[in-house]
C-alpha cells in the first residue's frame, strides 16, 4: 500500500542532546580505518584551528540515525523497517562535529514517492547544538521494498 | 579548517591518491558498534540470505566513510569538507574468511567552484563494479 502523502512536510521534535565524546570519536575513526590525527590528538586538532578533536565526516550519521528511529518508529507513518534500505545520503556542513558537542537532530519528511513498487521517503535531519548552532544537515532517502505478493 | 592543498595548484582532472580498503567480518562488527547500526544483514549470514542477499553485506555508511578518505587524506583537514553525497547502488558482500572483500577508492577534481572550493567525484569499486553512484564531495582548499 502506498504511503500517505499527507506526511510530506511533517516535522519531528528535536531528539534529546547527544554528547559527542573524544573516545567515541576515536572508536568510530578506528572502525572506519581512518588514522587522521585530527580525530584522536587534541593538540593536532588545535593546531589545525579546531577547539578539540573533530569527528570523521560520516559520524554525523550516528546522530541522524536517532532521528530515523523516530520516523520508522512512528506507527502512523507505518514504514516497515525490516523492508527499508538506505538509498542515498548527503551531508552539508556548517562546521565539523567535534568532541564536547551536545547535538540534537530535528527530522523533517521532505518527500514521499512510489518508484518501481518501492516506497521512497526523503528525510532531512537538521543537526544543531543544543544552543541552536547549525552543524550539519543530513539528507537521506529511505527505500521500503514491497512486501511479498504485493 | 586549514586544507594543505592550494586551490591554485589543482586543475579539473587532477587525480587524488587512491585508497584500498579491506572489509572483513570483524570490520563490520566493529563498525556496527561504533556506528550504532545493528541491522543483522551486516553480521548474521543466516538472516542476510533469508532476506535475499548473497551474504552478509557491508554497511553502506561504512563504504561512504571509507570513500571520503580519498578526499580527507588529500587535504589533511576533514574540517574543510563542505558537502558529501553518495547513492548506494550495489552491496559489498563480505565472506566469512580472512580475505574479506576489497573496495578500491579513487577520485578526481571535477570542477573548481567559488570560495576556493572544488568538487571531487569519487569512484568506489568492488570486483571492478561501482558500489556507489554519484559520489561527490565539495571541499574548501587553502
Amino acid at each position: 500500500m502506498p504511503m500517505d502523502q499527507s506526511f510530506v512536510g511533517r516535522s519531528y521534535a528535536p531528539t534529546p542532546p547527544y554528547e559527542v565524546g573524544r573516545e567515541k570519536i576515536r572508536e568510530f575513526a578506528e572502525a572506519v580505518g581512518d588514522a587522521n590525527p585530527l580525530y584522536t590528538d587534541p593538540e593536532a586538532a588545535r593546531e589545525a584551528g579546531h577547539p578539540d578533536v573533530i569527528a570523521p565526516p560520516t559520524f554525523a550519521f550516528v546522530i541522524n540515525q536517532l532521528g530515523w528511529e523516530q520516523i520508522v518508529g512512528d506507527p502512523a507513518l507505518g514504514l516497515d523497517y525490516s523492508r527499508v534500505v538506505h538509498g542515498d545520503q548527503r551531508f552539508v556542513w556548517s562546521r565539523p562535529v567535534r568532541a564536547g558537542d551536545r547535538l540534537t537532530v530535528a527530522m523533517h519528511i521532505d518527500s514521499i514517492k512510489t518508484l518501481a513498487g518501492n516506497d521512497v521517503l526523503g528525510a532531512r535531519g537538521e543537526i544543531h547544538t543544543e544552543d541552536g548552532e547549525h552543524v550539519v544537515t543530513a539528507y537521506s532517502t529511505l527505500v521500503a521494498r514491497p512486501e511479498e505478493g504485493e | 579548517m586549514a586544507a594543505t592543498v592550494h586551490f591554485d595548484d589543482v586543475e579539473v582532472g587532477t587525480e587524488l591518491p587512491t585508497v584500498t580498503v579491506r572489509v572483513r567480518r570483524e570490520t563490520l562488527v566493529r563498525y556496527a558498534g561504533a556506528g550504532g547500526d545493528f541491522n543483522p544483514i551486516h553480521w548474521n549470514e543466516r538472516f542476510a540470505r533469508a532476506v535475499g542477499l548473497p551474504n552478509v553485506i557491508a554497511h553502506g555508511m561504512f563504504t561512504m566513510a571509507s570513500a571520503i578518505r580519498v578526499v580527507t587524506d588529500w587535504v589533511g583537514d576533514p574540517g574543510a569538507l563542505a558537502e558529501y553525497s553518495v547513492r548506494f547502488t550495489r552491496p559489498v558482500p563480505v565472506p566469512d574468511d580472512d580475505e574479506g572483500a576489497t573496495v578500491e577508492l579513487s577520485g578526481k577534481v571535477a570542477a573548481k567552484l567559488d570560495d576556493k572550493k572544488v568538487r571531487v567525484d569519487l569512484v568506489a569499486l568492488h570486483n571492478g563494479q561501482k558500489v556507489l553512484g554519484k559520489a561527490q564531495a565539495v571541499v574548501r582548499l587553502s
